[in-house]
């Protein structure tokens, strides 16, 4: 088998194993159990969640800003790594633009969960008012779903020909599919010509709209009268929770589709070495934003921040607030310093600490807030005191990852998680085309 | 060739727009024409109405009916002319009697668990005495809510009042984060109202200045300063409810403000008493003013006996609490 066999072969669809037909037979049930409850909510109202007057946003927007955070990894990648034409970034970039495109999809779905009135959705174009932040994100998400689903696709195009070029005989309606997407692809000069510029515009194109889309989302809460969510770190505070939710999401999944492809000679220690540098970093400035947020307001705060801040750090709320601050996030930039832990097995755990702290922070920034109204909370049932997600919110919630999750697993199935492409090119096979066109 | 095609296209739009055009003008005369003509049918009936200054004049009766008619159509959105509504709460008269609360619960046809009026046990910090403090929709002059409304669903009238149209609301409950104090309620469910009349009479009547007539799944309510009750010249349902008149309602212009028992100038009863707003320091301008607890009427320790802090509607079929409380309306 030539060396380019051997990369597709590697990196291209490769059939479901019986674990990843099984993996995928669970991400259907609970999408499935997820759409039954939706439908439920549908019929029956809001009441089915445990949402009521005082908390009036929970877990539907906790998991909302999760997704919107996560799929900033696409920003981050293409920033640090693209731009900065770092060579170590090769086996990043697509997953990240691969979770990105997945994120944001279930984030435009998230919110819509979240309306009470989805029937009413057009109202938000028709009776549109450009000073609400909803507004903003009504224009923000699918701007950046599409530049993302973009930023996936025009680097892929070269793939999506070699795999129609590959399939070609050996299954002809494989072949056909491929040769759609690939639209025509031939490497000829001009193709490339137009394919760089277009690459290069959606990467400049999609730092800014990552930028934008984070500080949206904290404008959500920092436009509000709300003790804990008006604060002008809000905006830098989520974009540095957000890089670190997506580097750690991204370190995750790469760990998982290695293991599980065998990719383990195209991605290595080195790499797993250098996104946990990244990683920490990321880590270290989320920390340093939440001393921002959470410890210099202690000397200030007024009696009602005062009390919000008692909560969180001593009061109800003060077990989760440490277990997410310390477990997912001093915790693993600790550990990520050292060198020992930089590699692809302790690199897999760090992160699915800092991406289940990165879940929960989400809750603890939405929740708390919403038990400390001005006006004390009285003439309601006791129940509306506290929240915690009901039944049908954890079945919905769940199944809005599931979804993630399934939209991730395809891609990783039909699509080459990294470039043969440009592997080709670099090694310098036969086969590849770039060389002959460019010359 | 393709010079002369693009001239018949061209010609083809010019004449296409100029008999649209003849089209819409000449429905739009047909219909004044119409119009005209139905105003002209002098029914010779004639009535005597009194002037601004207080003479009589007699006029045709169908202009009268047109006049009203217009008086009718006063758009929801645009509110009532020369008018900036006000309420002043007087503290020191409120015994948490909360027949404020039962007559605004049953005249809006409230039927979640959270009252859109509400009397709060209020107690500033240890050393000062505790007091009763009733909180509606404070109409703010600048509302959170509005700003942050992505449909404009809610919105700010002329008149002052902050209103919610509740077939536009898209339930995204951002008002309901943004304003301050926590006065914007949720239908969670489908609200279990009773009307007197059928439910499709309720939909036609049903117009953003009757909040509750009727609520909608997956929307929010609130306190609407009841224009539905000015329109007819009545006093708010909480306003005529409180028998200890601690609700004063008005025109700010006028500088007038009653309770129905008095009537007041604002300014004087804000002065003599030095009123207040609730957390003036956010800036939201509220429309409602607060006269302290100074001098009560009764100890606060009378209301207890009313006070329930985990209910604010009451349950129909419940046994209703204090039922012989002469009070209770």
């Amino acid at each position: 088998m030539s060396r380019f066999e051997q990369l597709i072969q590697d990196l291209g669809p490769r059939k479901f194993s019986l674990k990843g037909k099984l993996w995928m037979a669970l991400l259907i049930v609970i999408s499935v159990a997820g759409i039954a409850a939706y439908v439920d909510q549908l019929i029956r109202g809001q009441e089915v969640t445990n949402m009521r007057d005082y908390v009036l946003w929970g877990f539907y927007i906790s998991n909302f800003v999760f997704f919107v955070a996560t799929s900033f990894v696409a920003a981050i990648v293409v920033a640090v790594l693209r731009l900065t034409n770092n060579e170590w970034r090769r086996p990043f970039v697509r997953l990240a633009e691969i979770v990105a495109v997945a994120c944001i999809i279930m984030a435009g779905i998230t919110i819509m969960i979240d309306m009470a009135r989805p029937d009413r959705i057009l109202n938000l174009f028709v009776h549109a008012r450009l000073q609400s932040p909803i507004t903003w994100d009504v224009i923000i998400i699918p701007t950046f779903m599409a530049v993302s689903i973009l930023l996936l696709y025009f680097p892929m195009l070269p793939d999506l020909a070699i795999l129609r070029d590959h399939y070609r005989d050996k299954h002809p309606r494989l072949s056909k599919i491929y040769g759609i997407f690939a639209l025509k692809w031939q490497w000829t000069k001009q193709q490339l010509r137009l394919q760089q510029k277009s690459i290069q515009i959606v990467v400049l194109l999609i730092i800014p709209l990552g930028l934008i889309l984070e500080s949206i989302d904290a404008y959500l809460f920092s436009t509000t009268y709300r003790v804990g969510w008006d604060s002008s770190n809000f905006a830098p505070y989520f974009i540095s929770g957000a890089m670190v939710s997506g580097l750690g999401t991204l370190v995750a999944l790469v760990y998982v589709v290695r293991k599980n492809k065998k990719l383990e000679n195209y991605i290595t220690d080195y790499h797993f070495e250098k996104i946990g540098r990244l990683l920490v970093l990321a880590l270290m400035i989320y920390i340093y934003f939440n001393i921002n947020e959470y410890l210099v307001p202690l000397f200030t705060s007024k009696e009602a921040e005062s009390e919000h801040l008692n909560t969180l750090l001593v009061g109800d709320y003060a077990v989760p607030f440490w277990l997410v601050t310390i477990g997912g996030l001093v915790l693993p930039a600790l550990l990520l310093l050292f060198k020992r832990l930089r590699k692809p097995r302790p690199m897999f755990y760090i992160s699915l600490l800092v991406v289940l702290g990165s879940y929960w922070k989400r809750y603890l920034i939405v929740t708390p807030t919403l038990l400390h109204p001005y006006l004390p909370i009285q003439g309601v049932p006791e129940s509306w005191r506290h929240y915690f997600p009901s039944l049908h919110e954890w079945a919905i919630t769940g199944a809005t990852l599931a979804m993630a999750l399934l939209i991730i697993t395809l891609l990783v199935r039909y699509v080459p998680v990294i470039s043969i492409d440009r592997l080709a090119e670099e090694e310098g096979l036969e086969e590849a085309k770039h060389k002959e066109a460019a010359a | 060739m393709e010079d002369k095609s693009k001239e018949t296209r061209r010609k083809f739009l010019d004449t296409g727009l100029k008999v649209g055009l003849a089209t819409a003008l000449g429905g739009a005369a047909l219909t004044q024409f119409k119009e005209g003509f139905a105003s002209e049918g002098d029914t010779g009936a004639k009535m005597q109405l009194m002037t601004t200054d207080g003479t009589l004049i007699e006029v045709d009766a169908s202009q009268v009916e047109e006049n009203l008619a217009s008086h009718m159509e006063r758009d929801p959105r645009e509110g009532f002319e020369n008018t900036k509504f006000v309420m002043v709460v007087d503290l020191a008269k409120c015994e948490n009697a909360l027949a404020c609360q039962r007559s605004c619960n049953k005249h809006h046809y409230i039927t979640g668990e959270n009252a859109w009026l509400k009397v709060y046990n209020m107690q500033d910090n240890e050393t000062s005495s505790p007091y009763w403090m009733p909180t509606m929709c404070q109409h703010c002059d600048k509302p959170a809510c509005v700003t942050v409304c992505p449909v404009d669903a809610t919105f700010k009238r002329k008149d002052g009042l902050v209103l919610i149209d509740n077939e536009r609301c898209i339930g995204c409950r951002f008002c309901m984060a943004a304003c301050p104090y926590s006065t914007r309620v949720f239908n969670w469910s489908e609200p279990q109202q009773q009307f007197e009349m059928n439910m499709e009479m309720v939909d036609h009547l049903h117009s953003p200045e009757y909040a509750g007539m009727p609520s909608k799944m997956g929307t929010v309510d609130k306190c609407d300063f009841c224009p539905h009750q000015t329109a007819k010249g009545e006093l708010p349902h909480c306003v005529t409810a409180c028998p200890n008149g601690v609700f004063y309602f008005g025109n700010k212009y006028e500088d007038t403000v009653t309770n129905g028992n008095e009537t007041v100038r604002l300014s004087k009863l804000l002065e003599k008493n030095s009123g207040y707003r609730l957390f003036e320091d956010l800036g939201t301008e509220p429309s409602v003013y607060y006269l302290p607890p100074k001098d009560r009427i009764t100890p606060f320790e009378d209301g207890l006996e009313n006070y329930n802090e985990f209910e604010s509607v009451e349950k129909p079929g419940e046994p209703v609490e204090n039922a012989d409380n002469p009070e209770a309306s």
